[in-house]
């Protein structure tokens, strides 16, 4: 018997990695901006992508959209309302998306011709963190009626996040939303990050989300290699 | 909440190096753990001795290595070590940083393995 110590040196999630590193290869080869929408369970995703796709739609620029819960294709249905294609993942029980997941799901879309693929992830501010989904841009999301502190308490999503979008502004008097707080909270965990101030009720800084997208938009074409 | 299925990918990983080892015996295996990973050290060891149960992992340590946060600060020079992760400031200068150089590994850095005479003749 002799014991050996054998350096792995490897990350856990590696596979997972490795398949969102060629999901991101080809979303920038097919010049589609992905966004990965994340937050809490009912901090309205789904009213703030409606929102969003519908008005893409309307726009003409080609959206689509997966959304990941553990059970129900209530959201997809909702979703697709808007005109948008939409595939809803239903995780039965796993608390987060994984790129696989997302690359199975894609099967049969053709990637070149779409603008902006949303993912909705599965309401969790912690196990997502940790799943790259090929996407370019992580969004977090926080609804005024969730505490300003929520940054601090979950400062790994924070941290990894591009952007911040808060929700429901329009109920932000009766939650008393503390909106200095909140952004000073943001800030500490990620500094200098985007943050969106909207309700998709009222339409409150929506058109500002619109045109980020647009701008990042531009910004990943910029980056698309040139065709042959 | 994910922790079983972060020790469900150790248990492939570790099993897959396993192959030129035929009947080795996994002793301890070792991670390195940034406090950014979003994994708690409590809940990967309840998973861990459950899900290794009947695997080749079964009856080994877990060893965690957890890592703090190290940001580079510009005005510093320097890489440095937050003492939270409650402020994303140099904690020398004061100045918001976004460079991070550690804090997000979620790695297995090494197993220790017993080898039987047949594989070290092999």
């Amino acid at each position: 018997m002799k014991t050996r110590i054998v350096e792995l040196r490897r990350g856990i999630l590696e596979k997972n990695d490795k398949l969102a590193a060629g999901l991101r290869n080809r979303f920038s080869t097919a010049g589609l901006l992905v966004l990965n929408l994340v937050s809490s369970p009912g901090s309205g995703k789904t009213a703030f992508l409606e929102w969003t796709l519908r008005k893409l739609v309307r726009e003409d620029a080609r959206a689509a959209a997966l959304v990941g819960d553990l059970e129900t294709d209530n959201d997809a249905r909702r979703l697709a309302s808007s005109g948008a294609p939409v595939r809803q993942i239903n995780t039965h029980g796993e608390c987060h998306l994984e790129a696989e997941w997302v690359s199975k799901h894609l099967e049969g879309w053709e990637l070149g011709a779409l603008d902006y693929l949303f993912i909705e992830n599965v309401g969790n501010l912690v196990c997502p963190s940790n799943y790259d989904l090929g996407e370019q841009i992580r969004v977090v999301l926080l609804s005024v009626s969730e505490g300003e502190d929520k940054p601090l308490k979950y400062p790994t999503m924070f941290n990894s996040a591009d952007a911040v979008v808060i929700t429901k502004m329009d109920l932000a008097g009766p939650c008393e939303f503390d909106r200095e707080a909140a952004v000073k909270n943001i800030n500490e965990i990620r500094p200098g990050i985007r943050i969106f101030e909207t309700s998709a009720k009222t339409g409150t800084g929506m058109e500002e989300w619109l045109g980020y997208l647009a701008e990042q938009r531009v910004g990943e074409r910029a980056h698309e290699p040139a065709r042959q | 909440m994910h922790e079983i299925f972060v020790v469900s990918s150790i248990i492939d990983a570790v099993t897959e190096s396993l192959a030129p080892y035929s009947g080795a015996q996994v002793k301890e295996v070792r991670l390195r753990v940034g406090v950014l990973a979003a994994v708690t050290e409590e809940s990967l060891r309840f998973c861990y001795g459950i899900a290794t149960e009947n695997t080749r992992l079964a009856g080994s340590a877990l060893q965690i290595d957890q890592l703090p946060v190290i940001v580079h600060c510009d005005p510093c020079g320097q890489d440095v070590e937050l003492p939270s992760v409650q402020s994303f400031r140099c904690p020398l200068c004061g100045t918001p940083t976004m460079d991070l150089r550690q804090g997000r590994e979620l790695e297995i850095e090494s197993i220790e393995i017993d080898e039987v005479e047949e594989d070290i003749r092999t």
